[in-house]
């Protein structure tokens, strides 16, 4: 009985303290952490399309340049990498602008921590998506890109209506593991000072000292944002594969 | 090249010029050689069946005229115009004008062995994705024409369907309408029938047989002596990437020219 009195004391300074302003502010936490991975993925396609054309180039120096690309940014920690472009995007920023004068010598010109944290997160989950689009595009059933060609469609022609149309219908499910990836690699930027899930729940464990109960609570809100994220992937996969899955 | 040289190689195709004209064409894969040297013509209503047994060299010189594969030497015309190649590295030679290449292309439509339709497309998009975009015609006006080969061909009733859901037949037929809607001077076929089931075969030899009857230019590397002997105006026999012999199609049937060519027939009848 003892347990249950202290289990219901544990619930009410629970829903108390959420109900403070940290509910609101773990709130706004989801939606940065959202629009962090949402960026990051948008940079990440960009990158990794280009680096998958690389590493699909005829040409030796443009392989290597992809190949170097996946190896790095696949093989160090993702927080290295964060460090780096924070820290070391201040560091190349300040210089750039003492130089130039437009602050002074004693000054400190800071990496925006938003755009640090989306680089950064944005060329770790490029590298992965890289290797999506890569094995797609491989996937492609190589008679369709030569009736592309023998039909008189320039390489432009080939890749918006036949390539880019299939890499996006094989990419989707590879896609969804990057998103998943990216959301919780997007936990990382908390140390840009970025007011995401993270930082929100390690201030509020602090200032509260109730540490188990804002980690459970964020731990069971990246678990939404994760499995959400499945079923609407599920859903995309089953749209962009209808012309070999459901007979019209 | 000389301007002249150009203006000659543009110069409009008179009633005798050949639709396609191979000359001396060579190719090698690797050590390889495939392609030793052949020369065809093609005019205007032309049938031509190009027979060989595997390894032969036939699909490859077919895949030769549209630039599929570059032919190491060797000069190609379509109604009279050269495609104009580049030497490269080691005596290989590349298109020298890609633009021309893609044009002329877009003349010479393929129908291939394995259908090769776009999968992510309908039938009908499949249709009108290379007359809008590479042609460029006004889509209703390819739509309306689409709608008329798939008639043609027997498969309007699935022209919403997505090539993975029909039979190898059927999305043989689609593919030879996808090349009728380009209105294509010269159409080329690569082994069409080799990939269906037996039962599957007979329709899509029709559709080609109409089209040879109605004047249609067409090349086709083939396996079907039947198609060959009847319905083609010509029959090229390639070994070991020589034209063994070339002759009207009875005639060649009836008195094989060659031992070569006996022996060939002979096998396909036992």
């Amino acid at each position: 009985m003892e347990f249950l009195s202290d289990l219901q004391a544990q619930v009410s300074t629970a829903y108390e303290l959420l109900a403070a302003g940290w509910g609101v502010q773990l709130l706004w936490g989801i939606a940065w952490t959202l629009a962090v991975t949402m960026v990051s993925m948008l940079i990440g396609a960009m990158l990794g399309s280009l680096v998958a054309a690389a590493k699909l180039s005829p040409r030796g120096g443009l392989r290597f340049i992809g190949e170097s690309y996946t190896t790095v940014f696949r093989g160090e920690p993702e927080l290295l990498i964060i460090y780096l472009f924070y820290y070391g995007g201040t560091q190349v920023l300040t210089g750039v602008a003492r130089s130039t004068g437009s602050i002074g010598s004693t000054d400190i010109l800071n990496m925006p921590s938003f755009l640090g944290g989306v680089l950064a997160v944005g060329i770790i989950s490029g590298a992965y998506q890289a290797e999506v689009f890569r094995g797609s595009f491989l996937a492609i059933h190589r008679g369709e890109l030569e009736a592309a060609r023998a039909y008189g469609m320039s390489a432009w022609l080939r890749f918006r209506l036949v390539i880019m149309p299939q890499v996006l219908r094989l990419a989707v499910p590879g896609l969804g593991n990057v998103w998943q990836l990216t959301i919780k690699d997007s936990a990382l930027i908390s140390v840009t000072g970025v007011a995401e899930l993270m930082l929100t729940a390690n201030k509020a464990a602090r200032s509260t000292h109730h540490s188990l109960l804002f980690y459970t609570v964020a731990g069971i809100l990246y678990l939404v944002m994760t499995s959400v994220s499945t079923p609407i992937f599920e859903k995309a996969e089953r749209y962009t594969s209808r012309s070999f899955t459901r007979p019209k | 090249m000389s301007a002249n040289v150009a203006a000659a190689a543009k110069a409009a195709p008179s009633a005798d010029t050949p639709a396609i004209s191979v000359k001396d064409m060579r190719k090698c894969f690797g050590d390889h050689e495939v392609l030793k040297g052949i020369s065809l013509e093609a005019h205007k209503g032309d049938v031509i069946s190009i027979l060989g047994s595997s390894g032969s060299g036939k699909s490859t010189m077919l895949r030769c005229i549209n630039l599929l594969e570059t032919p190491d030497s060797g000069e190609v015309r379509v109604d009279g115009e050269l495609i104009k190649m580049k030497q490269i590295r080691d005596g290989h030679q590349a298109p020298a004008d890609i633009r021309q290449v893609e044009r002329i292309r877009a003349n010479l439509a393929m129908v291939f062995q394995s259908f090769n339709l776009w999968s992510h497309m309908t039938v009908l998009e499949n249709l009108v994705a290379a007359p809008t975009h590479v042609l460029k015609r006004p889509r209703a006006e390819c739509l309306e024409q689409a709608e008329a080969l798939l008639k043609r061909v027997g498969i309007w009733e699935r022209r919403n369907y997505y090539p993975p859901h029909m039979s190898g037949g059927q999305q043989q037929r689609a593919a030879i309408a996808r090349a009728l809607a380009m209105n294509p001077k010269v159409m080329l076929f690569d082994e069409p029938t080799s990939a269906l089931d037996p039962e599957l075969v007979g329709e899509v030899l029709r559709v080609m047989r109409s089209l040879a009857e109605e004047g249609r230019t067409m090349l086709v590397v083939t396996h079907e002596m039947g198609f060959a002997r009847d319905v083609s105006s010509k029959v090229m026999f390639l070994h070991k990437g020589e034209v063994d012999s070339v002759g009207e199609p009875k005639e060649m049937f009836a008195r094989p020219p060659t031992p070569q060519f006996k022996q060939f027939i002979a096998n396909f009848n036992k």
